[in-house]
């Protein structure tokens, strides 16, 4: 019980797949301009991960080496194709507005590290939380930065006002800046230093050092 | 005897050896069917759902144009509400086809079909189609015999997708009433701004072409000048581009250019 529940909480924030593993960082810059679409991005995503984990794993002992990885793509794909059809036939304006990002679940890194790196080598329920797990850490931060984004960029929650704009007549300046791409960088980059502030054993060692003037030898 | 047992079958395969070549083209074909099969089925099993949403959209988009007219909606409101009316129209002579019906036309089967449509030079083919239909749909609303607004369907490319529109041309033929966008898949956050009801607003109110016909309507970098020209968007000129090109292309003579000189001159 204690173990699985470690499964699905360990990658919230101790192995978070976008700030300790730096995954899927390109799809948290594209849907993270309001707060509804990185919710539905977010739903997609740990459901895929989820449901992708716990089918690799249910085939895990039967799926030759060799062709492994696509083995893996195909299911995670066609899950993905599932969603992307079910957006269409029942969120229509919300996948006009999630575009390709949906169908771009297929190569976030996310779901096929965790199929790669957990799934195969664990029994399917553990699998799955796991897939829960990192699935979750993921919509945590896509929650946050879309959050920021949407509340600085247009004064807005979920399309409600929340800040008074200026256009408004109120006193609040939205920050265009917010609603491009580069914001939801420096949001995560925030995020990761004030992540391994509080949890220093998540800082990484460095990988060479920089050679210092007085250390070196005379020619 | 042969045992024909599935099962047995079944449990021969699990114990294979992963790594035989029999069994990895097994699991890969297994695996690629049952991936295929789920897909088709909710596809297939969607499709009148998505279809319908779509319609829905296009719809909705038409009538918020319309709303958008300064008095349309009064005038739409006290006649029937049939004076909206559809007609095809023959692109290449500009005038009606009135052997098709508008009630059962597919103008997107025709649009794809290449019986019914021609193949555009790359540098005749300004809006990026490609392949222009021979006959499209045109709405247009009349009060008392008087030409009010003629609502034109048009498409073309934009930075990464097909934009698709409606563009409302007043009585004059020469004065674009409104244009809206009900169909795109451009960058969002930036172009998808060419969705944002301000600056389709700046469209309303422009003139097409200059006393000698020629069209000069169109999207500028930076602020407009004229009566012809529209701001473009920054971080969007692609999208914004692709708006103005396609508006160019399809009031010009390889698209409705024939047909609006036609009703201009009262000859269709």
């Amino acid at each position: 019980m204690r173990a699985s529940l470690r499964h699905v909480l360990f990658p919230i924030v101790d192995g978070n797949p976008v700030t300790l593993q730096i995954l899927g960082i390109c799809s948290a810059l594209a849907v993270t301009t309001s707060l509804a679409t990185s919710l539905t991005m977010a739903a997609a995503l740990t459901f895929t991960v989820t449901a992708s984990c716990f089918l690799v794993s249910l085939m895990r002992k039967h799926i030759p080496s060799s062709i492994r990885l696509i083995v893996q793509l195909t299911v995670i794909a066609s899950l993905v194709i599932v969603i992307d059809q079910l957006l269409r036939a029942y969120a229509y304006g919300m996948s006009q507005r999630l575009s390709i990002f949906v169908g771009l679940i297929i190569t976030n890194c996310v779901v096929l590290g965790r199929a790669e790196g957990f799934a195969m080598r664990n029994p399917p329920l553990a699998a799955a939380l796991d897939g829960l797990g990192n699935g979750l850490g993921y919509s945590l931060i896509l929650i946050v930065v879309g959050t920021i984004r949407e509340l600085l960029g247009t004064g807005m929650l979920l399309g409600f006002p929340v800040l008074p704009t200026v256009q408004a007549g109120g006193w609040f300046q939205p920050l265009g800046l917010m609603l491009l791409a580069p914001s939801a960088f420096f949001i995560i980059g925030f995020l990761i230093w004030a992540i391994r502030t509080w949890k220093p054993g998540q800082v990484e060692q460095p990988e060479f050092r920089l050679r210092t003037g007085s250390g070196r030898r005379p020619a | 005897m042969a045992n024909l047992n599935p099962l047995t079958w079944w449990r021969r395969f699990l114990a294979l050896p992963n790594d035989s070549s029999a069994k990895t083209f097994m699991v890969a074909f297994l695996v690629a069917s049952v991936s295929a099969a789920a897909v088709t089925i909710t596809a297939v099993s969607l499709k009148p759902r998505q279809t319908e949403n779509v319609e829905r959209e296009r719809q909705q988009r038409m009538a918020e144009m319309l709303a958008l007219v300064p008095g349309l909606a009064d005038i739409l409101g006290e006649v029937n509400a049939d004076t909206l009316e559809t007609r095809i129209v023959d692109l290449a002579s500009g005038t009606y086809a009135e052997d098709i019906d508008p009630a059962s036309f597919d103008a997107a089967a025709a649009a794809s079909d290449p019986a019914r449509s021609v193949v555009l030079d790359p540098e005749r083919d300004v809006a990026g189609i490609g392949r222009r239909p021979d006959v499209v749909p045109v709405h247009i609303v009349r009060q008392d015999d008087d030409l009010l607004l003629v609502v034109l369907p048009v498409y073309g490319t934009g930075y990464q997708s097909t934009i698709r529109a409606y563009l409302a041309l007043e009585g004059d033929l020469d004065t674009i009433a409104a244009i809206s966008v009900y169909e795109q898949g451009e960058t969002p956050g930036l172009g998808t701004r060419i969705t944002d009801p301000a600056w389709l607003g700046q469209w309303a109110g422009k003139r097409i072409a200059d006393e000698s016909g020629e069209v000069r309507i169109g999207v500028v970098r930076g602020a407009a000048g004229n009566e012809y020209e529209i701001d473009g968007i920054t971080g969007a000129t692609r999208s914004s581009m692709g708006v103005s090109n396609l508006v160019r292309f399809w009031l010009g003579a390889d698209g409705f250019g024939p047909f609006l000189a036609n009703l201009r001159e009262g000859r269709t």
